[in-house]
């Protein structure tokens, strides 16, 4: 029988801390209030005095509330009946579901040996040629996504886990809103993909000490699939809620903040999350996507500029598109080189004209005068956004990248994009059809 | 080896922070084990107060209670140094991690510390002195060959006085554990191993004196080795926002740099950077000497989400090995990416031990900490008269990419060489993205310093100049000045952008960079004479393109020669 403490010494924020013995670090307890009981960790021992993290928040908890240790560390249940199930952060059930207590792990678990990881090779296919072309998503890449507030990366998200060839999606959420838990409990069962996920979700409503948990808990599960061959892709939205709750608990513990109020060990914090992304030799693997929302759009506040540090690239979701400019794939070039032959020569060039188009308009908004180069330019910029970088848009990578040749065909002459000959000789399509579409359109620009 | 701990019970856990009360003395930074039923967590003492002493624990203090026993070793943090060194890919505190590997499989398990040398591997020892031989530290007893070298079996450099040889062993097979000499002073007598341990926090310092490092350190990078200069035994950071290629820069470094050894100090960074070192350099030839890149490498990986004390510690395990390999006469580049995350660590231990913020909440004594670690660096002479050198390079990650921050700060004021990375240069994909107007260095130059000062000046001209164009236009710019601005663009494509990926381009030899140098030269300064703007611009495009393609151009090939006579012929054919 486990000893019951029933004197707590000090509630501030959602710590609280009573005088016991024989209790180790990092381990559970169970705090009991009239008929609440809620999970708390032990965060911090000092002699007797034994300082403990309320996951459900110290609100109601009175001086004599029960204490009783259970001895473990947080754990999660790792079995086969997870998937399809919809969790709290602190792992108890979201959706009408029992509460699973078998097969359990520990959260949080070690790094793994660097000498283990092997090169990343494998390319997932998205549907998006923003992606799929541009800044090709590898297994076993961390990849954020910046974005401002209003941006639908939420739906981006949710397509990309949809399309993308994988055995198990986790969707990790921290401080999402009501509607958008939904959303996405929605979309899976609508495209029938529930029975191949499991999601932690904390809402924006829910203690704060529990988002903490999200990606722990859902990287603890990803990790049992991955050792266990499955391919996992790890959806975490939106970290920015995560470090927001890593503030808050730091600054109740008094701990000296660093940088606009965030911990010192920030960096640390997220790096032990994304980092847990790797592939098993032998085995399955882990991708992490996750959304970063930018306070203020500005990429040098100390969240995205940590993460940025910590992952493979990141893509830029600015006016309901994926940015071309900033977004970096760093892992892109493991795998397209492998893909069709022109990959890495269409994904550079158009670009590159998307580059000039750019100029042009800024030059256009100025007063600058037009020539001919800048009215094709124009005409290719428009095109280019609306087959290309609509997020509506959703063909394999073949296809996209043909599109990208008609395209260019449309609006430039062979000579004029910069391609290497043989690829023009293999690719660019028949003059007849688009040659002439090309003049014709010209002469209505000049006009 | 059998002996009795000083002991002490636990009395406090706060993160990796242990608290312990001791019943006799501890040493300030000895080496102690927390006690976690079987499992010996490794940590260091950074604190004492009155009988209570502040542990910072390498591990993960999940577990640990109060009471549970902490044993002190007596022994200050340090490493084993002996040959085997070279290929090894060790973790912060010396552990070869392919060797926990094959004992815990894909991850990383608490408490299992592995020795860091292979004690049943034999090696080849050749006497160096001879019985009745008087030594002191530091000196050779024999050698062993490692990789390319001799290496060096020294009289342990923490053994003070004049010792005499009693017996060395006679050339032969010998693992490091096997004595090679036996030594002795007044009525005491020691054996010596090929192995001797050394703590990480206290420079070697067994040397005749430290001298003034002016011979260049070739990079084969053309804007470092012909603008911002190393020098053997100096020290350079490179500081820049992520996404701006310091690891790219500091992979092409640790490839292509004319050094004996290289200790690459993965501190803090991503995993999957290691992996790329850990799996090519087995493959990648180095030119210089026909062997595999790894040959000449140690590799100190202690990856993000390890351990954070432990990433602390791995700065002073790289420079330590890296002392070592200079006692041998050796030239040691050591490259640490990054030493931010080494002073975050510092923050994090410096924050648990409560003590008063300074900048940023970064320690107060977080420069003296940088300056130390830098001055690590140097170009010795030995006391066999040899001389031998580290040259520090450091990869500085300021938050949001700006350089007033304290760690660039403290940095940027004890380094020779600041080859500052620029998030613009590299968003216009000009690689490497070394800024040329805000690095310097205070090193010779493999060419003329005056040429160096003239071409800093057209380019900051050509900068001038091109800031103007945005709000005249290019029809309000003179056609003279509109020259010099395309001149420095050619020689910022040409010359100080260089591609990494490219056989060829990615290394240019100090020889090679002289002669193109002089030849970009001679285009810089001549005169040419444009009808208007678009022509000039027109021949740029093709000098440029011309100057790329001789770029990728294998040196000493036909191609190389009819490129150069192309290029002369533009230059003579405009400059009349």
């Amino acid at each position: 029988m486990k000893k019951v403490y029933h004197r707590i010494i000090q509630i501030s924020g959602n710590v609280i801390s009573v005088d016991a013995e024989d209790v180790a670090y990092n381990t559970l307890a169970e705090v009991t209030t009239g008929d609440q009981v809620s999970l708390a960790q032990v965060i911090r021992l000092d002699r007797q005095r034994v300082y403990l993290q309320v996951f459900a928040g110290s609100r109601g908890i009175s001086t004599d509330s029960q204490v009783r240790f259970l001895g473990k560390p947080m754990q999660v249940s790792a079995s086969e009946d997870i998937l399809g199930r919809i969790f709290t952060g602190s792992g108890a059930p979201r959706d009408k579901g029992p509460r699973l207590q078998d097969q359990m792990i520990d959260i949080g678990g070690m790094s793994v040996n660097p000498s283990r990881r092997i090169i990343p090779r494998n390319m997932i296919r998205t549907g998006l040629p923003m992606i799929d072309v541009f800044n090709s998503l590898v297994e076993s890449q961390k990849l954020p996504i910046f974005s401002s507030a209003g941006e639908p990366y939420n739906q981006l998200l949710a397509r990309i886990a949809m399309q993308a060839e994988v055995d198990v999606i986790m969707i990790g959420g921290m401080g999402l809103k009501n509607d958008d838990y939904l959303f996405f409990r929605n979309i899976l069962e609508e495209k029938g993909a529930l029975t191949r996920s499991v999601m932690f979700i904390h809402t924006a409503s829910d203690p704060v000490v529990e988002c903490l948990l999200v990606p722990d808990m859902t990287l603890a599960v990803a990790e049992n699939y991955a050792t266990n061959g499955k391919r996992v892709l790890v959806l975490l939205t939106d970290m920015t809620s995560f470090c927001d709750a890593l503030k808050e608990i730091a600054i109740t513990m008094e701990q000296i903040p660093s940088n606009r109020g965030y911990p010192g060990d920030l960096y640390s914090q997220l790096a032990a999350r994304y980092e847990k992304a790797v592939d098993f030799e032998g085995a399955g693997s882990i991708t992490i996507l996750a959304v970063t929302t930018m306070p203020g759009d500005d990429v040098t506040h100390p969240v995205p500029d940590n993460t940025g540090y910590i992952t493979e690239g990141q893509y830029y979701l600015t006016n309901g598109r994926i940015d071309p400019f900033g977004s970096l794939s760093r892992l892109k070039q493991l795998v397209n080189a492998d893909t069709r032959d022109d990959h890495r020569a269409v994904m550079d060039n158009m670009i590159r004209l998307y580059a000039d188009y750019r100029e042009s308009q800024e030059k256009r908004s100025m007063g600058f005068r037009m020539s001919d180069w800048d009215h094709k330019l124009l005409k290719y910029g428009e095109k280019f956004e609306a087959t290309m970088m609509d997020l509506s848009v959703n063909i394999p990578l073949e296809e996209a990248l043909d599109q990208g040749w008609s395209l260019l065909a449309e609006c430039f002459e062979a000579s004029e994009v910069g391609l290497k000959s043989e690829l023009i000789k293999k690719f660019w399509p028949k003059p007849e059809d688009a040659g002439q579409k090309t003049g014709k359109a010209q002469e209505e620009e000049a006009e | 080896m059998a002996k009795s701990y000083k002991t002490g019970t636990v009395t406090g856990v706060n993160g990796n922070l242990v608290t312990v009360e001791f019943d006799s003395q501890v040493i300030q930074n000895e080496v102690a084990y927390v006690l976690v039923g079987e499992m010996r967590l490794k940590s260091e003492v950074i604190r004492v107060r009155d009988t209570v002493a502040d542990l910072q624990v390498f591990e993960n203090t999940g577990g640990v209670k109060i009471g549970f026993p902490v044993e002190f070793t007596g022994e200050l943090l340090s490493v084993q140094l002996g040959p085997g060194l070279l290929t090894m890919v060790y973790d912060g505190l010396q552990n070869p991690l392919p060797e926990l590997a094959e004992q815990s499989g894909f991850f990383l398990q608490r408490g299992l510390y592995c020795e860091p040398l292979d004690s049943d591997r034999k090696w080849e020892f050749t006497p160096a002195a001879t019985a009745g031989d008087e030594l002191s530290a530091g000196d050779t007893i024999g050698t062993v060959p490692e990789s390319m070298f001799e290496h060096r079996i020294m009289l342990p450099f923490s053994w003070t006085g004049k010792w005499q040889v009693a017996e060395i062993a006679n050339k032969g097979e010998m693992t490091i554990r096997d004595p090679v000499a036996k030594v002795r002073r007044d009525n005491e007598e020691r054996e010596v191993t090929m192995v001797q341990s050394w703590p990480v926090r206290v420079p070697i310092e067994t040397y005749q004196e430290k001298l003034l490092p002016s011979e260049p350190l070739v990079t084969q990078q053309r804007i470092v080795d012909t603008f911002f200069p190393i020098a053997k035994g100096g020290s350079f950071c490179t500081p820049g926002p992520f996404g701006a290629g310091k690891t790219v820069l500091q992979h092409a470094i640790s490839q292509y740099s004319q050094v004996d050894v290289v200790v690459v100090a993965a501190c803090g960074e991503r995993a999957g950077e290691v992996v790329e070192i850990l799996r090519e350099y087995p493959e990648l030839k180095d030119p210089r000497t026909g062997r595999h890149l790894i040959d000449r490498t140690i590799i100190i990986c202690n990856t993000s989400s390890m351990p954070v004390a432990a990433r602390e510690a791995s700065i002073y395990t790289s420079v330590t090995l890296a002392e070592y390999y200079r006692q041998m006469g050796l030239n040691v580049l050591l490259l640490a990416d990054s030493t931010s995350r080494w002073a975050q660590a510092l923050r994090e231990m410096s924050g648990r031990l409560e003590e008063i913020p300074g900048e940023e909440a970064f320690p107060a004594y977080l420069e003296s900490l940088i300056a130390g670690f830098y001055e690590r660096a140097g170009l010795v002479r030995l006391f066999d008269g040899s001389t031998g050198s580290v040259t520090i390079g450091g990869a500085v990650s300021p938050a949001g990419g700006n350089f007033e921050e304290p760690v660039t700060q403290a940095t940027l004021k004890v380094v020779g060489c600041f080859l500052g990375l620029s998030r613009d240069r590299a968003n216009a994909r000009r690689f490497p993205s070394i800024h040329p107007l805000e690095s310097w260095s205070k090193y010779p130059p493999i060419v003329d310093p005056g040429q160096v000062e003239k071409v800093r000046r057209m380019l900051r001209r050509g900068n001038e100049i091109s800031q103007m164009m945005k709000v005249v236009g290019e029809e309000g710019t003179p056609t003279a000045d509109f020259v010099v601005y395309l001149k420095g663009e050619m020689l910022d494509a040409v010359y100080l952008q260089q591609n990494t990926f490219d056989q060829v381009d990615a290394a240019t030899s100090d020889e090679r960079q002289r002669h193109c140098f002089a030849k970009v030269m001679q285009a810089m300064d001549a005169e040419f004479e444009f009808k208007d703007k678009s022509e000039a611009r027109k021949f740029f495009n093709q000098l440029r393109q011309v100057f790329i393609d001789w770029n990728y151009a294998a040196p000493d090939s036909d191609e190389f020669a009819e490129i150069e006579k192309k290029i002369d012929e533009m230059l003579n054919g405009q400059n009349q």
